[in-house]
């Protein structure tokens, strides 16, 4: 019954999100603000996770890959297939969801048991437009950027990984990155991270908005929100991955 | 002017107000006192919107705050000011910024009104030049402050101020007490103070209101409270030795 309830109550939470911000200029003020906080901040174990991981998949698929039938650039090509369609969307987006969405319930939950989101109604402010709305929009627009960026340097870690260890030539790997390359498969890729920002945002807004009590509630929020958003994307993974692959 | 007629709230299965009924007048403190859980909160959240009420209307002026729609009562909250009793000051601002938000994001003042408005509002709570410092900065008694200097930037009819003396010492108790009574005074306000402090009710106290399990028990003013034979107020007004002591040194002066 409580998960009815709160599914209604997120919708409900939607609808007041989406609209027309009172001031565009404080709304600019506030979008620039998150993409430096949602986005930019993020940078740095995007690019680590990012690095590491594409250096271990090429490394892993090279030491599988002892048939004679297949050709050396196989690695290049798995290694490009696995980071362009599940590694860079979804694993980054799930540690997203760790990073930033427990930064975003814990600070509205603050917010809210300290009563900053009581001031701003009290104001006449609607509180969640202009605290959500800013950070939905810098998830949006922002998360592709960073998924983009890992795919480049997932597979720049396979490259040098591989390079380095001297398992395959530059070219090879190249060539297999180059092999059989779709461009719709970097839709289906932005497609996914753009409604997994969605989701990692406006989860963890709600469960931060609604926090009732005291700190305890809002680490158990915080906690709360990245478990639901990290189910919520698998869920939703599954479902792009059917509607746009197959 | 704002009226409360005959207000109801309830809270799942548990009724905190019952049928409470009052008028608060411009240009007077008025105090709303009671002991903690009695409700006093919860009338004052229902008046600002911040709870609904079940029944029951509450009036500003005349217009009937219950019964607008999200974008009226926004309207009315541009009139409204408050001062929480944590002094809720957006934590990732600076004091001016506080202070400036509002006008900001309700008024066409240029940078430099603003500027003026928030250096004016800023030097009548005695902060002046603290503009850059930010919340966790200040001291409890500056918070208050910078709150009230946030209340009043947008020249309020009505200011709520919840249990604004909370977690201060005495002699700052008072400086608080004595500015939101100045400000009261100097523009005419509506102002509405919940508080359980007695010292509050011997300073400012115009009108106060006793609420005692959900229900108005009691309406006078800061002289008849200690001379009333109510046994619910005494026992919260006259709650220590002491106080008792002093009540019988006044009722033997009186004799």
């Amino acid at each position: 019954m409580i998960y009815i309830r709160n599914i209604g109550a997120y919708f409900l939470m939607l609808g007041w999100v989406f609209r027309k911000p009172r001031k565009m200029s404080i709304f600019w003020k506030m979008l620039m603000h998150e993409v430096q906080h949602i986005g930019i901040n993020s940078i740095p174990i995007v690019a680590l996770m990012s690095t590491f991981i594409g250096a271990v998949i090429s490394l892993q698929t090279a030491s599988n890959m002892d048939s004679p039938l297949l050709p050396a650039y196989t690695v290049g090509y798995i290694t490009q297939s696995s980071i362009i369609l599940e590694f860079s969307p979804t694993i980054i987006s799930l540690i997203l969801a760790g990073k930033v969405g427990s930064n975003i319930a814990s600070e509205i939950g603050t917010m809210r048991i300290t009563e900053q989101i009581d001031a701003l109604e009290i104001m006449g402010v609607n509180s969640l437009n202009y605290l959500v709305f800013p950070k939905v929009i810098a998830a949006i627009a922002y998360f592709p950027v960073l998924v983009i960026f890992s795919m480049f340097l997932g597979m720049l870690g396979g490259f040098a990984a591989l390079v380095i260890s001297g398992l395959q030539s530059p070219e090879t790997y190249i060539l297999g990155l180059r092999s059989w390359f779709d461009v719709y498969n970097i839709y289906y890729a932005l497609t996914k991270t753009v409604a997994f920002g969605f989701i990692i945002v406006s989860i963890s807004s709600f469960y931060g908005y609604y926090v009732k009590g005291g700190s305890l509630d809002v680490g158990k929020a915080s906690t709360k929100s990245v478990v639901v958003s990290s189910v919520v994307i698998l869920i939703f993974n599954f479902i792009i991955t059917k509607l746009m692959l197959l | 002017m704002i009226e409360v007629v005959s207000v109801n709230k309830t809270f799942g299965k548990q009724q905190v107000l019952f049928d409470v009924s009052a008028t608060f007048l411009p240009g007077k403190v008025n105090l709303i006192i009671g002991q903690s859980g009695q409700g006093k909160s919860v009338l004052a959240k229902c008046m600002v919107g911040l709870h609904e009420v079940d029944s029951g209307n509450i009036l500003f002026n005349g217009r009937d705050f219950t019964a607008m729609e999200k974008s009226e009562k926004s309207e009315i909250r541009q009139e409204i000011g408050m001062l929480f009793q944590g002094s809720a000051l957006f934590d990732s601002m600076t004091v001016e910024e506080n202070v400036k938000f509002p006008l900001s994001m309700f008024t066409k003042m240029t940078k430099k009104e603003m500027q003026m408005r928030v250096d004016f509002c800023l030097e009548r709570v005695n902060l002046s030049g603290r503009n850059g410092l930010y919340p966790s900065e200040c001291s409890g008694g500056m918070q208050k402050r910078v709150g009230i200097a946030r209340a009043i930037s947008m020249n309020p009819k009505y200011l709520f101020c919840d249990e604004p003396n909370s977690g201060l010492d005495p002699k700052t108790a008072i400086v608080i007490d004595s500015l939101i009574k100045d400000i009261t005074y100097e523009y005419g306000i509506t102002t509405m103070v919940i508080t359980h402090d007695m010292n509050s009710v011997m300073e400012i106290g115009d009108s106060v209101l006793f609420i005692h399990q959900g229900k108005k028990w009691w309406e006078g003013d800061r002289h008849s409270i200690i001379t009333t034979d109510n046994p619910e107020i005494n026992a919260f007004v006259f709650a220590s030795e002491f106080m008792k002591e002093i009540r019988e040194s006044l009722k033997g002066q009186k004799r």
